[in-house]
Formats: C-alpha cells, structure tokens, sequence
C-alpha cells in the first residue's frame, strides 16, 4: 500500500470523526458525479468530497486538509463556467450546498443574511414580499449558490446600473486556508482595516470559503420598462447603445445578439424576435416613475434615429419575460445549431464593439468556425459562442484557436480575459497576457498572506504556481506583453 | 551613511539632474523644510517623483538605503491616522498629476493619484461626465481620497471608492510597480488589489494611477429638506424616505452642537423627474419641507475644524435613529457640544468636537460613542484628534480580521517601511 493512499485513509478517517460518515464520500462511483462543474470539458475525480452542514464543520475539514497536507477546493452548485471548482486529484472538494439557510431577511437594515449554500434567486424570492431584492442576477441564478457568486464576483444583465457582487455583499465570515473562521465586513458600512473582504470577494476559492453572507438587497423598482429594437446589423444595433449612454441615460441593461444567436434562440426558445434581424437590441429602464417615462421616449427615439425597423415595447411582465427568454436561453440554444462550443467571457470598451465585432467576424471566416455573438452591449462584455463539431478532424483545435484569438483581441483593445465567468482553471494561462510577471507577483503577496501553504484551490486564477517563500526576483527590461502592446502600464 | 550621501543616492534616483532640480527650476529631492512632518513626526527628506517610474526608482532606493516612507499628497487628511513610528521620506504626489485617459464613450478615465479631484471634476464635467465621489475636504488629491477611503453624501447612489475605482496602479515598498484591474468596469481577472489598497492610509504601497468608472451628470438637482427638534426624529423620518420609491442620490442628517437636526434628501434625474420626486418627498417628510436647487451649508463636510476631535460613526441601518439620539445624550451628559452629520440613508454618521474640550471627557465620550455604535452593528473610528486626546485613546475601536490584516502587510511590507503605525493597530 502507497504512503498516499494510507494517508487518504487516515484523512477519510479524520473527515468522517470531524462531520460524520454519512457527510464525505470516498466511493469512486459517487466522487465521479464531482469531476466538473459547469465547464465540463475539464474532468478530475476528487479524492474524497465533504459536505459539510455548517461553518464549524467546513473549518473542521479545512483544519484536517492542513493537517494532512492536502488541498482542497470548494464548490457551490457547481454552475461555474471557468472550472473554478475543477476538483483537485490528490484533494478534498468541499461542497457547501448542504448550507442553504437563509438565516435573516432584515428589510429595515437592507440586509439578508445567508449561508453559501442559498441559491441566488431564493434570496430575491425570500426578500421580494418585503419589497426588496437581491440585485445581482447571473443568468444561471436559478441553480447556482451565492458562496459561488462570492467566488467568483458574478454579474449578470443588470450589472451594468447595478454592479457586481462585490458591489453587494457587505460582510461574509469565512474559513481561512488555515481553518480559522473570520469575520470581514458586516451589517454597518466601511469596518475599519482592510477592505479584506473587497480581496476575497472574486478571489475564486482561494483565499479562503465563504460561510455566511450578509448582502444588501435592494428596493424593487417602481417601474420597469423594457424594449426590444430589430435593427439590420449589429454596427447599427451598436451606434444606438453608444447613442443611448451618450444621452445621460444609465439603463439597468442593454444586451445584443446578432442574426446567427438569434436564430439559435428561435430554434430552441420560439421567442417570435422580428424576422431578418441582423440584431436585436434589449434595453431595460427601471427607477422611480417619472424617470423612467422620461428616460423610456427618449431610448425609443434614438433607437429609431439609429435605423431601428422594428421596436417593440413590452406591455407587461409577460411580454417583457418573452422578450429575455430569448436573450436568457442563448448558450443553451446554440446545441441545436451546433453540436458543440464554446463559451467566451471577454470585455473590451463598449466603444470598440464595431471593430471587434469585424474582426471577430474575420477570425470565423478564415477559420471556418462559426461565432455567435451574444452580449452585455452596455458593458462591452462580450460572450461569443464559438461553434464546432468535435467530430470533425481539426475542428475543436480551430475553434480554441478563435476562442484565444477573441481574448488576444479583448487584451489588444484594452479590455479583460474576463468579465464575469472568472479565471479559474480555463483561463490560468491566458492571465499574463493581461498582466506582467510583477503584476502576477504582487497577487501572490495577498495569496501568501491568507495561504501560505498553497491549499486552497491550488493551479487555479495563476498561469505558474510559485511557492510562498519564493522571493519574486526582479525582472530587467520591458515585459512582452507590454511591448506587444497587449498590456498597458497604466 | 552620512546624510548628505544619502541625499545624494535619492537625488540621482529622482530623475533629476545633477544639482537636484529639474528643467523648471523644482526641486525632485529635497532635505525636508519645518512643515514637513506627517502628525507631527519630522521627515528628512522629500520627494516628489513626476511618474510612475520616478516613483518606482526613488522607492528602490529608499528600500535599498533602509528609508521609512509616508505619502503626502495635498495634505488635508495628515492629522489622520496614527503618527509614523519612524520617518525618513516624505513622498510627495503632488507632481505625480493628469489625467492619462478619459474616454467619454465608454465613462471612464485614469488618472495619476496626485491630481485634485475639483481639477479633476472640471475636466469631466467638459463631457458632462463625473467621478460621482465627494470630497469633504476641499483641495484633496485622487490618490489622498483612496488612500482614506474618503466618501460623501452621494454614496448612497454612487458607492464609495471601492464601487468606483476599477484599476490601479501601485509602486511597491520595493519598488516593484504593479497593476490590477483595468480599465474596463466588467473585469474579473485576477485579486481587486484597487481595492485592497483603498483605505489602506498608503501602508501597502504608493498609489500613483487610478482608473474609475464614470457617471453622467445629471440634468437636474433637488435638495429637500426638513427640521426637526430631535436628532432621532431626524433619523426615523430618513428612514421613512428609504422605503418610498424615490431614489434619492443622498439621504443626509445634520443635528448641530447647537441642537435641532435637518433631515436633507438630494434627488437627481430629468428635469421632470426631478420635480415630481422633490414634490413627493416634500409630502413625504412634511408641511415644512422646503425644496431647492442648491446644498444647505455643511453639505458634505465634516461636522469639524483642523485641531478638532473627529469620529466616523456606522450602524446597521435600523439603528440610525438610536446611534443619534445615544451619541447626543452621551455628549449631553458630559456637557460636550458634539455636532453629527452624515449619511443617514447608508448609516454613516460623523461627529465632531472641539480641540478645545477637555481631553479625559473626550476619551470617555469615545468610549461611550464606540458602546453605542456597537450596540448597533457598527464601529466607531477617531479619524483625527489633538495630541492630548490621541495619548488617551485607541483610534480604531475593535478590527475583525486583524491577524489576517498584519500577514497582508507583512507581505507587501516586510521591513515595516510604509507609513509605519498609521493604520489599524500600529499596522
């Protein structure tokens, strides 16, 4: 028997004394229902998974990783699209979705209090009887968990007017890489020190794992008023967005697909979006009443000014929830028209949206592969689907190559690998395109400090795992990337 | 090392000429003049690097020489904070200035720490754009505002630094420089150092650019406000607006040594939005509300003078009412004449005292103040006070995460030194 599996043995022991048998799983067959998440192309079995019930028994776990010098990675619903909960071989995934309880719905403090385990939705459900709700909205906020959304700072379609996650969660306690447990932030704004929690918040597991989360909910709009324009191309579907934040106006979203997404969405969804659009343009006003009356004829009319063929007005909720099926069930309708693809996560300046897309558009020609473009228009981010049959000799290495190629050009045009699907294991290696070897050094500071020891979801969000006693050394000369022009010292 | 060599090393790091003066005549390194202290502590030197690579080699060669550093940028917020335990340089920002980008079309800038934000707010306002962030000091540098994590009434709508800021630039206590974020506001690539090191008192490293996100400014402007005799009236009626549907950018109360309270509510929109909301808060807080279009005075300055003893009050949001009315009754009690402002709608109150008020009542005051913001989920943070209250008192109250804090510093600072003893329990 191998050293390492009598110390598996050992650690499955601990596991078992800390949080009880029935909550860690160590048979091969069950530990194969964790091997991805929602970016299953990577598959890793875990070595024993962990479910624990509360905060005390995940920093149990987290102590007897340390103990036994394992890594360990953490893991919500597991809808994460960057495989940042890609379990580890050799590790322990701890899953948190047996701590689901919404501990406190305080409207008179616009807090909720929560454990990681909460699906998204449920803290919107739980809050709107009081007339708030929980306003980061990931497309997948039906099924993945808020310790998730932590992780990863997740947006969604109404981040543009809204923010982030980071913008919304206020206080989390968490169980550090060492096992301790930590409060950071809390009910009241701006707790005196570091802002530690701004850091762990889209830290991707790790620098620690959320156990409970106080987030700020937000007052249900008053009004909400929502357009869908058909326009022939996406340069013109593109000028009006620009023609619309040029005026003042600050929707709470404004998302494009272009003619290939749209008929995806028709063929999966029936959503009825105007025949022969190049590209469809959703604007969502909402806020006080008069606002949104003045602000709604005003986005109306510069659609039209900006060739618009067609604009319809949602006149009620139904209405409006047909217009975002379409829009929501995108990823998911592009399998109709291609066996497989890829999702992209990409930002760039809105204003450079014309160019990209043209290039873009090039990148599909000269490849072969197909690109359906699917976006946050308001935010320049950018989710291309890259579509390819794996069955096709050289295929499903084209369409990697566009997909890079697409992040090259975010990079290039001063935009980011990412704008809300995170890093994870995907994207660890395109992360020094983005940033110098300096800048990658000077995260690790912060990584060291919580994880010395380099447990927590280790060869993640970081191209090169460096140990902590390592001393950076220094660097002569301009970086590459710098002098390609792909990062800027600003 | 003698100290003229040591000068010497600076000067040839400050990307100066040999005689230490630049083409215009200013000096890059300087030996330090009788105002050049930070709280009271003197430096011995001063640099003032004009970009990030100046900075970058000045901070080497601080490192290299074993010099303790302290930025200074337009100086407002000095007194804040703990004194440096040691100080050798003072870096000074205030050349470190401009506006590198501002792309209108896509409402974002960047801009180097040491330029104003009132010249910053004026280039913007060209585009009819602003960087929605207060600053209750008037005169104060972008990086000075990070730096403290400084906000003002329109926090409520807008965030504070760490909702606005979406990229930085950092000159390490090494002299590495080091970027995170970008400059586009959806980005989750890598650790949010921008706001690892806002309000970090310049401990973790020299800021020298900022990347913000941007708002439009707005067509039209209402302020409504009401008086009442009692502070805790004021807070339980801005209570009342933050449950209707209005939206208001600020929710502020103003409750004056002198007694009574003012409850203002600034709203922002289309002129006819506007109208219709400031009429509706006007029936919403009463026959004497008054509507117009321009501040009170005392908008978004602190309720204090440069000697005074100043706190920052927080409380969960319910608990407004009940921090007001305990804060006025413990200063009462002690014959103190405490004035609170501050912003009633996110549950930030700040106090003030005179310099001049006996310093052993003060601390008990403090005392009293951090029970009471305790009671209600918050803290209680001496932000400024003079000497003989200092010696007294503990400026931050209880730190949640403060072994974590030290490690985080230890990192970025192994040597202890960037402004040692500012921050957080001698951090």
């Amino acid at each position: 028997m191998s050293t390492a599996r009598t110390d598996l043995e050992a650690l499955t022991a601990a596991l078992r004394a800390a949080i009880g048998a029935d909550r860690v799983i160590s048979d091969r067959q069950q530990l194969r229902t964790y091997e991805c998440d929602g970016l299953a192309q990577y598959k890793v079995v875990p070595a024993l998974v962990a479910l624990p019930a509360d905060a005390a028994q995940c920093a149990s776990v987290v102590r007897a990783c340390v103990a036994a010098d394992t890594p360990f990675v953490a893991r919500g619903s597991g809808t994460g699209l960057s495989g940042g909960a890609l379990p580890h071989a050799d590790g322990v995934l701890i899953v948190t979705s047996q701590m689901r309880e919404i501990l406190e719905v305080a409207p008179s403090d616009e807090r909720a209090v929560v454990q990681p385990g909460v699906i998204n939705l449920a803290v919107t459900r739980a809050a709107a009887p009081y007339g708030w709700y929980y306003a980061p909205d990931p497309s997948s906020q039906q099924i993945c968990s808020i310790g998730g959304n932590v992780a990863e700072n997740s947006g969604g379609a109404h981040c543009l007017k809204y923010g982030f996650t980071t913008n919304h969660v206020i206080g989390v306690e968490l169980v550090t890489p060492d096992g301790d447990r930590v409060h950071l932030g809390g009910r009241a704004p701006d707790a005196p020190g570091y802002d530690l929690l701004g850091a762990f918040v889209g830290s991707e597991g790790t620098l620690g794992i959320a156990t409970e989360v106080t987030v700020r909910l937000t007052r249900l709009p008053e009004s909400v008023r929502t357009l869908l324009a058909a326009f022939e191309s996406t340069d013109q579907a593109g000028a009006a967005t620009s023609a619309i934040i040029a005026a003042g106006v600050v929707p709470a979203a404004v998302e494009m697909m272009d003619t290939l997404a749209i008929s995806a969405a028709e063929e999966a969804v029936h959503c009825g979006y105007p025949a022969g659009a190049g590209a469809v343009l959703i604007v969502e006003l909402d806020g006080p009443e008069p606002e949104v009356e003045a602000q709604f004829d005003q986005v109306v009319r510069l659609c039209r000014d900006n060739r618009a063929f067609e604009i319809r007005i949602a006149a009620d909720d139904a209405e409006r929830a047909l217009f975002w099926k379409g829009r929501k069930s995108a990823f998911a309708a592009v399998g109709r028209i291609s066996p497989d693809y890829i999702v992209q996560d990409g930002v760039i300046p809105r204003t450079a949206l014309p160019a990209v897309l043209r290039r873009i558009g090039e990148l599909s020609a000269e490849r072969g592969i197909r690109v359906a473009n699917v976006f946050h228009a308001g935010d320049g981010n950018l989710h291309p689907l890259v579509l390819f049959d794996a069955a096709v000799d050289g295929q499903t290495e084209r369409a990697e190559e566009v997909s890079g190629a697409i992040l090259d050009l975010c990079v290039s045009h001063g935009g980011s690998i990412t704008g809300e699907h995170g890093v994870g294991m995907d994207k660890a290696k395109y992360m020094p395109r983005m940033f110098t070897d300096d800048d990658l050094d000077t995260m690790q500071l912060l990584r060291c400090a919580f994880d010395p020891a380099g447990l927590a979801n280790p060869g993640k969000v970081f191209p090169t795992p460096r140990l902590c006693g390592e001393i950076p050394g220094r660097r002569k000369g301009v970086h590459p990337a710098q002098e390609a022009g792909l990062a800027e010292a600003f | 090392m003698p100290t003229d060599a040591i000068l010497d090393r600076l000067r040839a790091a400050g990307e100066s000429t040999t005689d230490g003066r630049r083409p215009d005549g200013s000096e890059s390194v300087r030996p330090a003049r009788e105002h050049d202290s930070i709280a009271g502590v003197p430096a011995r030197y001063v640099a003032t690097p004009r970009d990030t690579a100046g900075a970058a080699t000045l901070l080497r060669t601080a490192a290299a020489l074993d010099l303790a550093v302290t930025v200074r940028g337009a100086a407002t917020k000095q007194s804040w904070g703990g004194p440096p335990r040691r100080l050798d340089l003072i870096l000074d920002t205030t050349a470190l200035t401009g506006v590198v980008e501002h792309a209108a079309g896509d409402l974002i800038t960047v801009v180097r720490a040491g330029t104003r934000l009132d010249e910053l707010a004026a280039t913007l306002a060209g585009a009819r754009q602003q960087l929605a962030l207060d600053a209750p000091m008037p005169g104060g540098t972008v990086g000075g505002a990070v730096a403290t994590n400084a906000s003002g009434p329109r926090r409520m709508l807008y965030g504070t630094v760490r909702d606005l800021i979406i990229g930085v630039t950092i000159v390490r206590a090494d002299g590495v420089v080091a970027h995170a974020g970008g400059k586009v506001v959806k980005n989750v690539a890598g650790y949010d150092l921008a706001k690892l090191v806002t309000g970090a008192y310049g401990t973790l490293g020299l800021i020298t650019e900022c990347a913000f996100r941007l708002h439009p400014l707005p067509p039209a402007v209402a302020y409504v406000t009401r008086r009442t005799d009692d502070p805790a009236e004021a807070g339980r009626l801005a209570g009342t607006v933050r449950t209707a549907q209005l939206v208001p950018t600020a929710l502020e109360v103003d409750a004056p040594a002198g007694g009574g309270a003012t409850v203002t509510v600034l709203l922002e929109g289309t002129a006819a939005g506007v109208t219709a909301r400031a009429e509706a808060t006007r029936r919403l807080l009463g026959v004497d509300a008054t509507a117009c279009d321009g501040p009170p005075d005392g908008w978004g300055r602190y309720p204090w003078r440069d000697g005074d003893t100043g706190l920052k009050l927080t409380a969960a949001l319910s608990g407004v009412p009940r921090l007001l009315a305990e804060a006025r009754a413990a200063a009462d009690r002690r014959g103190l004449p405490l004035a609170l402002r501050g912003s009633a709608g996110v549950g930030v109150l700040y106090a003030g005292l005179p310099g001049t008020a006996d310093p052993e009542l003060v601390a008990g005051l403090v005392d009293a103040l951090r029970t009471a913001s305790a009671a209600v989920a918050g803290h209680a943070v001496v932000l400024t006070a003079p000497p003989p209250v200092r010696d007294r008192i503990d400026l931050w109250g209880s730190v949640d995460g403060l072994a974590l804090m030290r490690r985080v510093k230890e990192r970025f600072d192994p040597d202890a030194r960037l402004a040692p003893g500012r921050f957080v329990r001698g951090i």
